[in-house]
């Protein structure tokens, strides 16, 4: 099992950082999904984010997610996903997930998985702030 | 055991942690708090006195989700001396 495979930051994530920490011989692929701040939503410019987070709780399931992919995907041998919190800027990394597998069949549909699940259940929001005003924002609004 | 000890049982409070985030955390102006309750509660009696207290969380309430000890729950669990509790808005990562 890897060290901080799951793990909640208010530091700048590294996507080699978090491949580094898959380091195994016996992979053969390496998937990972960058989430990016973006400077557009729904036609409204954004300045900046602020993630916040459940950081013991958002860890957790994290971890329940990497368990489930696993026992569904039995080629994904590890997990890790890093999701940062705090003011965040456009452009700037917020989440990596990163899958390692003997064989590149079933990462493609396991990344995924992994992150519509993170939207869905793991405990982190994020505040849209606009040159006129501030808005939460969840999956469903 | 006698009808004194009964009545005793029934008045015992327990005391819970709550802890909020995102919107209603901004609404209530705290992310964490003390409630005393009485003891055989469920999640749903605290919502219901939370409510009471903070009017502020009645637009909330219909959308929360409730953990207990980092766990999600349904509205019937009961809560324990102790417990966190987290009243988590509809989240959004990544």
């Amino acid at each position: 099992m890897v060290e901080r495979a799951f793990e909640i930051t208010e530091e700048d994530i590294s996507v080699d950082e978090v491949v580094a920490r898959l380091a195994d011989p016996a992979i053969g692929a390496v998937i990972t999904f960058v989430g990016v701040v973006r400077s557009v939503t729904e036609g409204r410019e954004v300045r900046y984010l602020e993630y916040e987070a459940y950081p013991e709780m958002a860890e957790k399931v994290l971890r329940q997610i990497g368990d489930e992919i696993r026992a569904r995907w039995k080629t994904i041998r590890e997990v890790a996903i890093v999701h940062r919190v705090g003011r965040l800027q456009v452009g700037e990394t917020a989440v990596v997930i990163a899958l390692s597998a003997a064989h590149r069949h079933e990462v493609f549909d396991a990344v995924h998985y992994a992150i519509d699940r993170l939207k869905e259940v793991v405990p982190i929001w994020k505040k849209e702030v606009w040159a006129d005003g501030a808005g939460w924002r969840s999956e469903g609004g | 055991m006698n009808e004194w000890t009964n009545e005793q049982m029934a008045n015992e409070q327990i005391a819970v942690k709550v802890r909020f985030f995102a919107a209603p955390r901004e609404a209530i102006g705290t992310g964490e708090i003390e409630v005393e309750i009485p003891a055989g509660s469920t999640v749903g009696d605290l919502i219901d006195l939370l409510t009471k207290e903070y009017p502020a969380l009645r637009p909330y309430t219909r959308f929360i989700s409730v953990a207990v000890n980092r766990a999600y729950v349904g509205m019937q669990s009961v809560l324990h001396d102790g417990d966190e509790v987290a009243c988590l808005p509809p989240v959004g990562g990544g």
